[in-house]
């Protein structure tokens, strides 16, 4: 039995498609939301780092470094944003976040 | 074999762990359950390889970002039970998205339209056989992309400084030391002299009077 890049491939949509799956579950939980975003992220890393491996080429692994920053910067920022919206209603639930009527 | 048989292993629970952090009624343990997802994904790394984007994973994700959640789902006093609510209601038209993206991503994979995916075994880097992943990464990372890697870095900053003046407050009624206005004082400022007449009493007239 040969594991494939097909394999790895399924393995990343189906956690991406868990992320997609998550936003929409948890919609009034903007916590949960940013956790969701994290898991699609870490599928495309996955998706990179299996196709560098497979065409034997180096380069989907520093894209996948690159991803690793934003995601990391991404999550600070979120929370840091989340921290402040709570400090000043009291309340993070997304239905409120209404404040600019987007 | 024994890769396949790690393959599933590591697959198999990162998707197990990946849906029990979407379903968790618990926030805090939806966090550590990203945490095993990120764990399942760095063996998944190991396999294809990669071995310093899987320490990269365990130091950044594990070390950094899930205790940054768990310490704001911990600091925040909220009411998670309520923010559940309306999670059955949002099920039916979440499964059929998802479903549709899983059946046309896998469908791409499976029946080869994706345009020949590359051969079923890795193929091994230039220069492998001497070099080791880490070594592979730094010397395409510091020549080729070295302008993508100070980019990297500015990112982390402006995150970082970001954080910071988001969630500094300067509350009311807090002393704080302003080493500025310590450095600036001169013995005009700080120095006061006082006539005081015999018999009488004097207050500083900084101070006011008591």
């Amino acid at each position: 039995m040969i594991i494939g890049l097909a394999h790895y491939l399924t393995l990343a949509a189906c956690l991406f498609t868990l992320g997609i799956l998550g936003i929409f579950l948890n919609r009034k939980n903007v916590i949960v939301i940013l956790m969701s975003v994290e898991l699609m992220l870490l599928a495309v890393n996955l998706n990179l780092v299996a196709f560098s491996a497979f065409l034997g080429n180096i380069t989907g692994q520093i894209f996948a470094l690159f991803i690793l920053t934003v995601a990391a910067a991404e999550a600070a920022i979120g929370l840091a944003i989340i921290v402040v919206y709570y400090r000043n209603r009291g309340s993070i639930a997304v239905e409120d976040i209404n404040m600019m009527k987007g | 074999m024994l890769t396949a048989v790690f393959f599933y292993l590591f697959a198999v629970l990162a998707i197990g762990s990946a849906t029990m952090v979407i379903v968790a009624r618990n926030p805090v343990h939806a966090v550590l359950f990203l945490i095993l997802t990120f764990f399942n994904a760095a063996g998944l790394f190991i396999l294809l390889g990669a071995e310093f984007l899987a320490m990269l994973l365990v130091i950044v994700y594990v070390g950094a970002v899930a205790v940054l959640f768990l310490f704001v789902v911990m600091m925040l006093d909220v009411d998670f039970a309520e923010l559940r609510a309306g999670f059955i209601n949002n099920a039916p038209i979440g499964l059929i998205v998802a479903g549709i993206v899983l059946i046309e991503l896998v469908a791409l994979f499976v029946t080869g339209a994706a345009g020949g995916l590359p051969a079923s075994i890795p193929v091994p880097a230039p220069g492998v056989e001497t070099l080791t992943n880490t070594e592979q990464i730094g010397r395409v990372l510091y020549t080729k992309y070295v302008y993508f890697f100070q980019a990297a870095g500015l990112v982390l900053l402006v995150a970082m400084i970001g954080a910071i003046v988001l969630t500094l407050r300067h509350r009311d009624g807090v002393k704080r030391q302003s080493i500025a206005a310590q450095n600036a004082r001169t013995p005009a400022t700080g120095l006061e002299v006082i006539k005081v007449p015999s018999g009488g009493s004097v207050f500083p007239a900084s101070e006011g009077p008591r």
